[in-house]
């Protein structure tokens, strides 16, 4: 200060105490970083281990977020979701419907510090794969499900009754599910049957995988006999991960993708591919002719179901119930089955179809027979050790470590 | 070393402007708090969480420790990725100079005489911005499509095998990343030669420089600030860069920089301990390395 001190005697004695309490630099900075240690602290304290449900305020709350992956609900030339307005006119419910869940694991890395603490996320009912719905199960971040306001439930595909992740179906309940198995371009090669054939020399460099472990070794550890619904060894694991490690680096599999792999189809960058079954469908529905074929390798395809769940945070349950019970009527699963073109687990959902559209009701990638059903598995739940110890491996291929 | 890089010449020109006024302090107050909130905090925040160690009973949880194994396990597993990262960065850098640098100068003094021209120029350097990053890479894994025209024109005049692969190679990502940073190095080359002043090079030609020994020694010298910075806001972001390497746009497992290391171990693998282990020598390995470069080219007073 250069001007000088004010006149009143007060205000100079508080200037003088001022300067006398100015901090040094290094004070300064010790200090800030003491602070930011405590907040960095605070930030990262663990959560307390019981979890308990947020309170039910859905008489109240006339609002439901509910949180799925893109291209997943049935929706008209306006972008609107017939079956979901319907659901808003007959409920007086207001969903807002996020499409924020691309990937299960990123899905998780973001909402994981809410729920270890049991806030609500955003999302009061959230559409996730079988596996990650046992992580949050076993982690506690699910609510249980009152059945008495899901009626419809009841409509359950009986082989979906009972998985070992949530036997009797208490946390969780089917959306969508469908198929991993094999695509190719029909114009620009020769007929695939097997895993196998996607190692041939007319491939080389021009087949995509899957960047979901589970489907990519899954097919890979069927074609070597393995069960993998059963228990397999860490060897048996192990054993598929060499063939994909040896063909990643021979440069026969170009590379390894999530769900853009439909785009190296379309530009033919890739000539066969491990993909889904909706996928391909909608493909060929965009190409306006059969381009590509899906098969189900006769050694086992996978079998993969997206599950509802209401995170533990959720002040909106009964509201995320009506919204399951709604979904699990017939007529309004095989609309969404005809859109999506995924399994639908709603029995009589086929029946539904059947009136809707007869050459859908018979597309066995939709409704399964029991016969195509018999030639898929579900891949078995890891343990927390050995989801760790594969995913590393499998990620150390994907990225060339 | 690096550290003193930076702080230098900013203590050397302070005394003329140092104030001492509880005012200035308050005035501080919001920036300094901004600062502490979302800077030093998250930082301190993965300082620890780079030391933790798994919780032996749950997925996927980590208790406070001082793990520092951590770095070292994540440099043996990594090394690799974060020397390509390193040098992919640097050949981008590099590029980005070549195209940018004669970019900036056709702008800033050949199009002087003409400002319209000069404003669509600089438009047209910018307008890529109008359009999301993500999309504008996606695009270039199209045009580079096996069966794409690029493709398609090099393997019908024979420099390229019919059915080889572009996306997915060294080459598609560095080009990715000088096409994603070139504005970064234009720009500020155009800031410094735009105000240039045009009698020097008159007064070079007069003293029988021919137009290179000029520009060797009038125009690149005078410029040389504006090369720095724009080399250093190419590289910093380049390093780190997770979208032109990964998988889903332009890059392969050949190809993996450290940013998809870290996202991979952050969102994927959940082993966050790895990944903030990763983001701090990421972070280090930037402040030694710009260091260095701030100090042996001699222009510390720009920073």
């Amino acid at each position: 200060m250069n001007r000088p001190l004010p006149e009143d005697p007060m205000i100079r004695s508080l200037i003088a105490q001022a300067k006398r309490a100015q901090v040094s630099r290094r004070a300064m900075l010790a200090g800030t970083g003491a602070g930011a240690t405590a907040l960095a602290l605070a930030a990262c304290a663990p959560a307390s281990t019981e979890l308990s449900p947020a309170e039910d305020n859905s008489a109240n709350d006339p609002n439901l977020n509910w949180a799925n992956w893109p291209l997943y609900i049935d929706e008209d030339e306006d972008g609107n979701y017939p079956t979901l307005v319907r659901f808003q006119e007959e409920t007086g419910i207001t969903v807002n419907y996020l499409i924020s869940v691309d990937d299960n694991n990123s899905y998780f890395a973001t909402v994981r510090d809410q729920l270890a603490l049991g806030q609500d996320i955003g999302a009061d009912t959230v559409c996730l794969t079988d596996w990650m719905v046992n992580r949050w199960i076993q982690l506690g971040f699910t609510q249980e499900l009152n059945k008495a306001n899901i009626p419809n439930a009841d409509n359950l595909i009986p082989s979906l009754q009972n998985p070992a992740f949530d036997p009797g179906r208490v946390h969780s309940l089917p959306w969508q599910g469908g198929f991993a198995g094999i695509a190719y371009n029909v114009e620009r090669t020769g007929e695939v049957r097997t895993v196998s054939d996607l190692w041939r020399a007319d491939l080389n460099g021009r087949v995509t995988v899957l960047s979901e472990m589970r489907d990519t070794i899954g097919l890979i550890m069927m074609e070597q006999g393995t069960r993998i619904d059963a228990d397999f060894t860490s060897d048996q694991f192990n054993a598929a991960l060499d063939v994909l490690r040896e063909q990643v680096e021979a440069g026969q599999i170009r590379n390894v993708r999530g769900n853009s792999y439909s785009e190296d189809l379309v530009n033919e960058d890739s000539l066969a591919a491990i993909g889904w079954s909706g996928d391909i469908t909608l493909l060929n529905l965009e190409a306006g002719y059969e381009k590509w074929k899906f098969i189900l390798p006769e050694t086992g395809a996978t079998l993969w179901n997206d599950n509802f769940m209401i995170p533990i945070g959720s002040t909106r349950k009964a509201n995320a119930e009506k919204l399951i019970d709604y979904y699990y009527n017939p007529e309004v699963a095989a609309e969404v089955a005809a859109w999506v073109n995924y399994v639908t687990p709603v029995n009589g959902a086929y029946d539904a179809a059947l009136a809707i559209d007869p050459v859908l009701a018979e597309n066995k990638l939709i409704f399964p027979d029991d016969e195509t059903l018999a030639g898929v598995q579900v891949f078995r739940g890891l343990s927390a050790q050995e989801e760790n110890e594969y995913q590393a491996a499998f990620q150390a291929i994907l990225l060339g470590a | 070393m690096a550290f003193t890089a930076f702080s230098g010449t900013a203590q050397a020109a302070e005394p003329a402007v140092r104030k001492r006024s509880p005012i200035a302090l308050l005035l501080l107050l919001p920036g300094m708090f901004y600062l502490i909130l979302f800077f030093v905090t998250p930082f301190f925040s993965l300082i620890i969480t780079s030391l933790q160690e798994p919780d032996p009973l749950l997925f996927g949880e980590f208790n406070n420790a001082f793990n520092w194994q951590n770095y070292v396990i994540v440099i043996e597993t990594y090394w690799e990725q974060g020397l390509r990262s390193i040098g992919f960065a640097a050949l981008a850098t590099l590029f980005a100079l070549l195209i940018g640098y004669p970019l900036a100068y056709f702008i800033a003094i050949t199009l002087r005489p003409f400002p319209l021209l000069q404003a669509l120029g600089l438009v047209l350097v910018i307008a890529p911005f109008f359009i999301s990053f993500l999309l504008r890479t996606l695009a270039w894994k199209q045009i580079f499509a096996t069966e794409g025209p690029v493709a398609g024109i090099l393997s019908s005049v024979g420099i390229l095998e019919p059915g080889t692969a572009i996306t997915g190679t060294a080459f598609s990502v560095v080009f990715g990343l000088t096409y994603n940073f070139i504005p970064f190095m234009v720009l500020p080359i155009y800031s410094i030669l735009a105000t240039f002043d045009l009698r020097l090079i008159e007064a070079g030609n007069d003293l029988y420089g021919s137009p290179a020994t000029t520009f060797r020694t009038v125009t690149l010298p005078l410029s040389a600030v504006g090369v720095i910075s724009g080399t250093l806001l190419t590289f910093i972001p380049a390093v780190g860069d997770y979208i032109n390497a990964s998988r889903d746009f332009l890059g392969s497992a050949d190809t993996t920089m450290i940013g998809n290391v870290i996202e991979a171990n952050f969102l994927v693998l959940s082993n966050f301990p790895a990944a903030a282990a990763l983001s701090l020598l990421l972070m280090a390995l930037i402040l030694v390395l710009v260091g260095f470069y701030v100090k042996r080219s001699g222009t510390e007073d720009l920073l």
